[in-house]
């Protein structure tokens, strides 16, 4: 497939694995920053009674920034770095066919509650994904629905997000 | 092998049971409530599942279940996360809802004092207080002690060596540990546990030399004579007169104010509702906790946990709610448990 | 013989058609409740709780005893299927039963995983039965400084020298980072929540677990193309015979791991921590130790037998002391009293006909819940088979709501996509997960302990070695830590030596 041929290539058209190591480090380290500045704000010395609340964190964070630190330089100057693109786009894009659609599905959630959403969610992967019959992705998709409501909602009790939907129907 | 099947169906509370619907079907009032709930009511516990607020909130979650004293069912659900800052915020933003129900102790003063949570129990709509909790001096039954007056001089003389347990930090019983500390002049070492449960056996197992447990938290210990009460920090004796222990009640124990050590703390146990909702809502809730009360299951509740029965509500209730606050602001204030932001 | 006496008579109390009516709707309630992420042991037998005031103290406990061993057997199921632990403590039944799943063997996998939590549910039973009043005395040890041991044993045992040492101690550290947001229990202070009142109840390690594992295996295997399939099981039940014919060579580790999960449960050390003791120390000291994460079987059984028998034993605490070694015993405690018994000393005393009852449903429940687990496994197996573009969103759709459900907080669900999202980054980039986890479920406990002992000792870390128990503990912990360094010493050593000899 295509990224064989990138394979032992200069990075090409894409980001090499060793850099994507490399701004992870980096992200890493800024965590490591503020989790040792919102820990000194606290205190983080060792008092009379043992050490204070930001004693271990202050300090988890300073070993964040080491460790990062090393992995950046190995990332960047070390001998067994991987030249070979981080992800191909083309692969890259049937993450983002399952991330995308996820994200939305939540943000519907809000706004149609979690049953009419989950179900228009799984009918759209179904369309999409294998092209089943309306009839079929209709069926699995509102019966998965109504199974979960009746799980959560009738049996357990868990209140879960409703939306417009459910409240037309009075639930 | 029907015997013994037998022998426990008898034995189980199939006879009060009984009773307990007869004496119900006679008190339940009949009449039309101006408003119901739609919808099932959620009951908020600020705390964690077993403890001594999730089990009221369950005992009358049970009690409505059984006398069936609401038509929409009943969930209790635990949010104890930041030692009950999650379901405290939880309920304050859910104005107008008057299907969440929170149950308050003193956390409600206490948390946004020593964490700077916005919050203040003005923010909620108070409902009802149905009791108060008493709070016990408790050493383990193998040590020497046995008036507060002597342990207190023994912790004074150690130097801070002893070390009293208690639930979470900046909390009830942290308060009276200083409280504690500035009357008899001691310094206990306080170390926080997650629960009265864990003091409790810490305690027995004497890696601390007392606790200030509910009496709820050590009954089983004080039963098995592994713990010993010196005094309740109460204003009045406790009044259960039946024997709890081989010869003890617990109106035996006496007052630590008596003993010679005035420290007095006691915490509600009450309900709010979320601000916005109604007049009608909130009366809704206090008839239905009024008839709780009211049933021999929870008599039979209050007396194994030796709660101070306390029922309050309307203008009572929110004068009692002032002064009480104003009572934990200045603890808090004393013992330096404020926010430093 | 005085307890067999008083377990017939248990026996003759829980074999009665009514209590084995509600074993079994007990077991089956466990299951469905332990496979979906988010309803887990506590809110299932909180939810049940109410129904069971009517009922007979025995029937009910042994009802709601039930519904826990049920979600203890099923936790496997999602861990093993899917990489998704349908409860805390079947993390670590992922890192070998996924990649089994991914084989073709999700029976084995299932069969033998069930079975090691059978095993492990019997020597804890056996422990309870014979040896109670002992180990309730022996729990009474536990203060915050052996409490600590524990935890610093446990991740001794866990800390495997990875592939990159510095990757392993960032998702470490990382770990640790999470679980200090919110507030901090010693002091009752916040840690960063920077002013974010939702951070206050700080980052529930199931949303962490269900976006890293979950979320992030689908991210991954959609990218790979694999699409879940390649993995259609055998689904008969020779599967079974087959695996159980290959388990008697692994008593060694069903041993250790019974060890270890009944001494976790009776000092609260939980069942989560047993998993991951259970787990590291059979990576640590078998012959296949290398291919650990690679789909053995023993992988599986490790961590399970280890966590049934630490849930198992957690109920001993319970009933002898009225502490509840889980948060599931917590809320049976609840209920006990609530039923109007006093769990506590007093109990075995005063209330023997149901403590022996509840004894003996144990075993019986156990192997009724060995069967009933066992008879689904072709069922599971099946589930494999159903296409990826309907099994994937059903698995995010399942996720988001068990994600909502542990603090119906609508953040939540975007939490567990973020960490979706960061899983696919770090599984990618070669981070391990498992320490990331493994902090993250004790990280925050193991501090507290080291900061009560603190308290008590004023600073003195000569605490750790104030007793016979605590230093022994401390000390067999530090050797666990520098054991791969001294054994590669020790090797390097050998080898110098009979470089040396042949020159």
């Amino acid at each position: 497939m295509e990224q064989q041929q990138t394979q032992d290539q200069a990075p090409r058209g894409g980001l090499s694995h060793s850099g994507m190591d490399a701004i992870a480090s980096v992200v890493i380290f800024l965590i490591g920053v503020v989790m040792m500045i919102d820990n000194y704000k606290l205190g983080a010395g060792w008092a009379s009674d043992g050490p204070e609340s930001g004693y271990f964190p202050l300090r988890i964070g300073a070993i964040l920034c080491i460790a990062s630190v090393v992995v950046l330089l190995k990332s960047l100057f070390g001998k067994a770095r991987k030249h070979e693109i981080f992800v191909s786009w083309k692969r890259f894009k049937l993450v983002l066919m399952v991330l995308l659609p996820t994200g939305v599905y939540v943000l519907a959630i809000q706004f149609l509650g979690i049953y009419v959403a989950s179900a228009l969610f799984i009918a759209a992967f179904m369309r999409v994904m294998d092209k089943y019959s309306w009839l079929k992705t209709l069926l699995v998709s509102v019966a998965v629905s109504v199974a979960l409501y009746w799980m959560f909602e009738v049996q357990f009790m868990v209140p879960l997000p409703k939306g417009p939907l459910e409240a037309l129907l009075g639930f | 092998m029907m015997r013994f099947t037998r022998k426990l169906f008898n034995k189980t509370s199939l006879l009060p049971l009984s009773l307990a619907a007869f004496a119900c079907a006679a008190t339940l009032p009949m009449q039309a409530a101006a408003w119901e709930p739609t919808r099932p009511v959620e009951v908020i516990v600020p705390a964690g599942a077993g403890g001594a607020s999730d089990q009221m909130a369950r005992t009358i979650q049970g009690i409505i279940v059984k006398h069936k004293l609401m038509a929409q069912p009943m969930l209790v659900m635990n949010k104890s996360g930041a030692s009950g800052a999650e379901g405290i915020m939880d309920v304050k933003g859910s104005k107008g809802d008057p299907h969440k129900l929170m149950v308050a102790f003193s956390a409600i003063y206490t948390l946004p004092i020593a964490v700077n949570l916005p919050f203040n129990w003005r923010d909620l709509n108070p409902v009802a207080m149905i009791a108060m909790d008493e709070f016990l001096l408790w050493v383990n039954s193998e040590s020497p002690y046995k008036t507060p007056k002597e342990y207190l001089a023994a912790a004074k003389a150690s130097g801070g060596n002893f070390k009293m347990g208690g639930t979470g930090a900046k909390r009830e019983d942290h308060i009276i540990t200083v409280a504690l500390d500035k009357v008899a002049g001691a310094q206990f070492t306080y170390i926080p546990y997650k629960s009265g449960g864990e003091a409790a056996t810490q305690l027995v197992g004497k890696h601390i030399d007392s606790n200030v447990n509910n009496p709820s938290e050590n009954i089983a210990q004080w039963r098995a004579d592994q713990v010993r009460a010196l005094c309740v920090f109460s204003e009045h004796r406790m009044t259960y007169k039946d024997k709890v222990t081989k010869d003890q009640s617990w109106a035996d124990i006496p007052t630590c104010k008596e003993s010679g050590v005035d420290v007095e703390y006691q915490m509600l146990r009450a309900f709010f509702l979320p601000s916005g909702t109604s007049k009608d809502q909130v009366t809704y809730y206090a008839e239905l906790l009024k008839k709780v009360i009211a049933t021999p299951e929870w008599k039979e509740y209050v007396a194994k946990q030796a709660l101070k029965e306390d029922y309050r509500t309307g203008q009572d209730f929110v004068k009692f709610l002032e002064k009480d606050e104003a009572f934990h602001t200045k603890l808090m204030t004393e013992a330096g448990f404020a926010s430093k932001k | 013989m005085e307890e067999l006496e008083a377990l017939f008579q248990g026996f003759a109390l829980a074999l009665s058609w009514y209590n084995i009516g509600m074993m079994a709707i007990g077991i089956v309630l466990g299951i469905v409740i332990g496979v979906l992420p988010g309803l887990g042991g506590p809110n299932g037998v909180a939810i049940l709780l109410p129904l069971t005031f009517t009922m007979p103290p025995t029937s009910a406990i042994i009802m709601l005893s039930c519904i826990y061993w049920g979600t203890l057997f099923a936790g496997a199921i999602t861990s093993v299927l899917f990489n998704i632990p349908g409860e805390t403590h079947s993390v670590a039944t992922t890192f070998d039963g996924y990649p089994l799943a991914q084989q073709g063997k999700a029976g084995e996998a299932l069969t033998a995983a069930f079975t090691g939590s059978f095993i492990g549910a019997l020597v804890a039973v056996l422990l309870i039965t014979f040896l109670a009043p002992l180990v309730a005395k022996f729990a009474l040890k536990f203060g915050p400084p052996e409490f600590f041991a524990v935890y610093l044993l446990t991740f001794c045992s866990f800390v495997g020298t990875g592939k990159d040492p510095f990757k392993n101690i960032i998702s470490m550290m990382l770990g640790f980072g999470l679980a200090a947001i919110g507030m901090d229990t010693v002091s009752g202070e916040l840690r960063m929540t920077f002013g974010w009142s939702e951070l206050l109840r700080g980052v529930d390690f199931l949303i962490v677990v269900i976006g890293l594992f979950g979320v992030g295996e689908i991210l991954i295997s959609m990218e790979e193309g694999l699409a879940f399939d390649g993995k259609s099981a055998k689904i008969n039940a020779k599967v079974v015979l087959e695996t159980w014919k290959k388990l008697p060579r692994y008593w060694l580790t069903l041993i250790r791991s019974s060890i270890i999960g009944c001494w976790m449960g009776i000092t609260p050390g939980g069942a989560t921590a047993a998993s991951f003791m259970g787990y590291g120390i059979a990576k640590r000291f078998s012959k296949d130790g290398d291919k650990f994460g690679s789909g053995m079987l023993e992988g599986v059984i490790a961590p399970e037998t280890a966590a049934h028998a630490s849930g198992t034993a957690a109920l001993l605490p319970m009933l002898a002391l009225g502490i509840p070694g889980s948060a599931t015993a917590a809320v049976l405690l609840g209920g006990l009293m609530i039923w109007g018994l006093q769990p506590g000393p007093l109990l075995f005393v005063e209330q023997k006909d149901f403590v022996w009852g509840l004894i003996a449903s144990m075993y019986l429940s156990n192997i009724a819940g060995l069967i009933i687990v066992l008879s689904t496994v072709p069922l599971f197996a099946a589930i494999l088979r159903i296409p990826f573009s309907i099994i994937a969103p059903i698995i995010i759709v399942v996720c988001a709501i068990g994600a909502y459900s542990v603090h119906s907080a609508m953040l939540d669900i975007w939490f567990m996509v973020l960490f979706g999202m960061v899983g696919y980054l770090l599984k990618k980039l070669d981070y391990p997960l498992a320490p990331l986890v493994l902090s993250l479920v004790l990280g925050d406990r193991a501090e507290a302990a080291f900061r009560q002992a603190m308290m008590g000792s004023k600073g003195a870390m000569e605490i750790f070695w104030s007793n016979s128990l605590v230093g022994s503990i401390t000390t067999v912990a530090l050797l666990m830590l520098v054991w791969p360094v001294l054994s590669f010493a020790w090797s390097k050593l050998g080898q110098l030596r009979s470089a040396g000899g042949s020159r």
